[in-house]
């Protein structure tokens, strides 16, 4: 019964966190004394497929179908399930990205499956029990799950367990899945990415800007930060209400949760629900002109200052370094 | 269009998140429950504006004991028309969809909204559940909805962008930021609330596929390093030597 992974490129190149997923699989599979088996939808190369390999994959199966070309997690979901039937598979594992977090919940209910949605460590066993951490209350705890139904799916949160190499070799091969027009409930109609812009949830550095900025205008020295630092940006909630930046910058317990491996706040107060989203980074640097923000009680380094005159300076030193490195 | 909006209850955002028990329960003793954000400021909210628009009925469900009755009522005095408790206490995500799908089965709706996660679990969960239990059609955060006759039009946040899919109905969807503006019900809303119906309805046997079994906090940064503005160079060589992040 190996592990399934679900595997996801952007565009035909592999994120980290994916890396992740199928690494984490097969950290699974070792504890379950099995090996671990990927699952592909976008008929990749074997070229490309052959580096899931190298996190410890054994074997990718490569479903072609021209329905599986655009998104639908309940397709995805019925294949899945189809797949892990043929294959004999009860656990499945996926990285808990917006893929993730749309078909695993799908494919729970298919498979009548204990789902652990974004665990931050490798599970533990406790007889066929599965033991495993995940973050609650918007990063405020930590709860320790446990899975007891014989059909498992673990979703890893991005950028908490580190992918481990091996020399594994994998195999490539071709799966037949029979799918209906009929399975394809959702169509796409438009697709619509930002270009060469870092995705936020997964970016390893993110500069963020609050109201303290004064207003949009003076969002070019944040961006410049970011551009230098190769960073996505963020914003507190106040500023994407009052339409200063989008939405989807914004971040906290309404918002989106980061876990970079950087994170600078310039000009946000650190209000409870703002650090929700964001106390899951490695390291805060802070940047605020009132010494008692509560931000600098969650912060690893700190400038009391006015951003508009610390961050053109930061940004010079950040170059120079950028240029030195 | 009949609506049917599922209401989950979560600690107010600002509560400070303690357990007891030996750090096996939440401690909720003086915590004020709002109704999940997600679920009122989007899902309700849009649910409500495409009544106003097209005519139909928004109904609340909530998978709860008696003490979720407050955010019930609050979800009431916003708009909805009424409101279903399916008594039991909500063990974990599978069980509440189990809960909710096997209501809609002997009930039908034309469009089942949830929140995208709930400021507790943040499982992102139930959504995808009950569309999976159904098999109908699952947007994941979606942060439109149009519709047209019986064919809906919704973005959805994706990796990096949005993308616009079309979705007949029946479908579910999990409403992300930007699909509404939150609305702060009036006194006319509220004193309409108290009469409105609730349909308390007994729960179905199902068992739980995962528990909790113990909590902790997160470790807490041992302080903050405060650095000169006027010696900017010194955070940099500390984020690359002590930290090693740059
Ligand atoms: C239910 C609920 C959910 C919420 N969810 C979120 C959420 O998900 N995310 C979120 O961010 N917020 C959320 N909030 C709002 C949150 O409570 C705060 O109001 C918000 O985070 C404050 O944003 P801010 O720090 O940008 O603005 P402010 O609180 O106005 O703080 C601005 C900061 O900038 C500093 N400043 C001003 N001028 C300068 C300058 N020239 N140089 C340097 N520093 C300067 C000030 O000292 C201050 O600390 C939520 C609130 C509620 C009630």
């Amino acid at each position: 019964m190996p592990v399934l992974v679900f595997s996801e490129s952007a565009n035909g190149v592999f994120k980290k966190s994916n890396f992740e997923a199928v690494s984490y699989g097969a950290r699974v599979a070792a504890l379950l004394n099995t090996e671990a088996v990927v699952v592909d939808f976008e008929g990749l190369s074997d070229e490309v497929l052959k580096t899931l390999g190298d996190y410890g994959a054994t074997k990718v199966y490569r479903v072609s179908n021209d329905l599986l070309k655009n998104f639908d997690a309940g397709l995805y979901a019925k294949v899945l399930n189809d797949v892990a039937q043929k294959l004999n598979c009860t656990t499945v594992v996926f990285s808990f990205n917006y893929s993730g977090k749309a078909i695993a919940p799908v494919l729970a209910a298919k498979m009548n499956a204990g789902f652990v949605a974004g665990a931050i460590d490798l599970p533990g066993m406790d007889g066929s029990s599965m033991k495993i951490r995940k973050n609650v209350f918007s990063g405020k705890a930590i709860a320790l799950y446990a899975i007891h139904s014989q059909n498992k799916i673990i979703a890893l949160t991005p950028n908490t367990v580190a992918p481990v190499k091996t020399e594994n070799k994998c195999s490539i091969e071709n799966l037949e899945v029979a799918i209906n027009n009929t399975d394809n409930k959702v169509k796409v109609k438009e697709v619509v990415k930002a270009s060469g812009k870092i995705t936020l949830s997964d970016a390893d550095v993110v500069v963020s800007a609050g109201r303290g900025l004064k207003g949009p205008e003076n969002w070019g020295m944040v961006e410049e930060m970011a551009t230098i630092l190769g960073a996505a940006t963020a914003c507190s909630r106040p500023v994407a209400d009052i339409h200063w930046r989008p939405h989807e910058e914004h971040v906290g317990q309404t918002g989106l949760t980061v876990r970079p491996n950087l994170y600078i706040a310039l000009g946000i107060s650190g209000a409870i629900q703002h650090l929700a989203g964001v106390n899951g980074s490695k390291v805060i640097v802070v940047v605020n002109k009132d010494p008692e923000a509560p931000f600098f009680k969650a912060a690893d380094y700190g400038i009391v200052g006015d951003v508009f005159e610390v961050v053109p300076k930061l940004n010079e030193a950040f170059k120079k370094f950028k240029a030195g490195a | 269009m009949k609506f049917l909006v599922c209401i989950s209850k979560a600690p107010d955002t600002t509560t400070k998140i303690a357990f007891i028990d030996n750090n096996t329960k939440f401690n909720n003793d003086k915590v004020v429950f709002i109704v999940n954000p997600y679920d009122e400021w989007y899902a309700l909210v849009r649910a409500l504006e495409l009544k106003e628009k097209l005519g139909g009925s928004v109904t609340v469900i909530n998978v709860g004991a008696a003490d979720t009755d407050a955010i019930i009522r609050k979800a009431l005095a916003i708009g909805a028309d009424d409101a279903v408790r399916i008594d039991a206490e909500p063990v974990d995500a599978m069980f509440v969809a189990k809960q909710i799908a096997e209501y809609v089965k002997a009930n039908p709706y034309d469009i089942v909204l949830c929140g995208k996660e709930t400021i507790d679990y943040n499982g992102s969960e139930v959504g995808g559940m009950i569309a999976g239990l159904l098999d109908w059609g699952y947007v994941s955060l979606a942060s439109s909805l149009e519709l047209n006759g019986t064919v809906a039009t919704l973005n959805r946040e994706i990796a990096g962008g949005h993308e616009t899919v079309e979705a007949s109905i029946p479908f579910v969807l999990s409403a992300a930021k930007g699909m509404a503006e939150a609305r702060i019900p009036n006194m006319r809303g509220i004193m309409a609330a108290r009469t409105k119906p609730v349909a308390v309805v007994a729960a179905s046997a199902n068992e739980n596929h995962t528990s909790i079994l113990s909590y902790e906090l997160p470790k807490e940064k041992t302080g903050v390093k405060l650095i000169s503005p006027d010696n900017v160079g010194e955070l940099i060589s500390l984020l690359h030597n002590e930290a090693k992040v740059i």
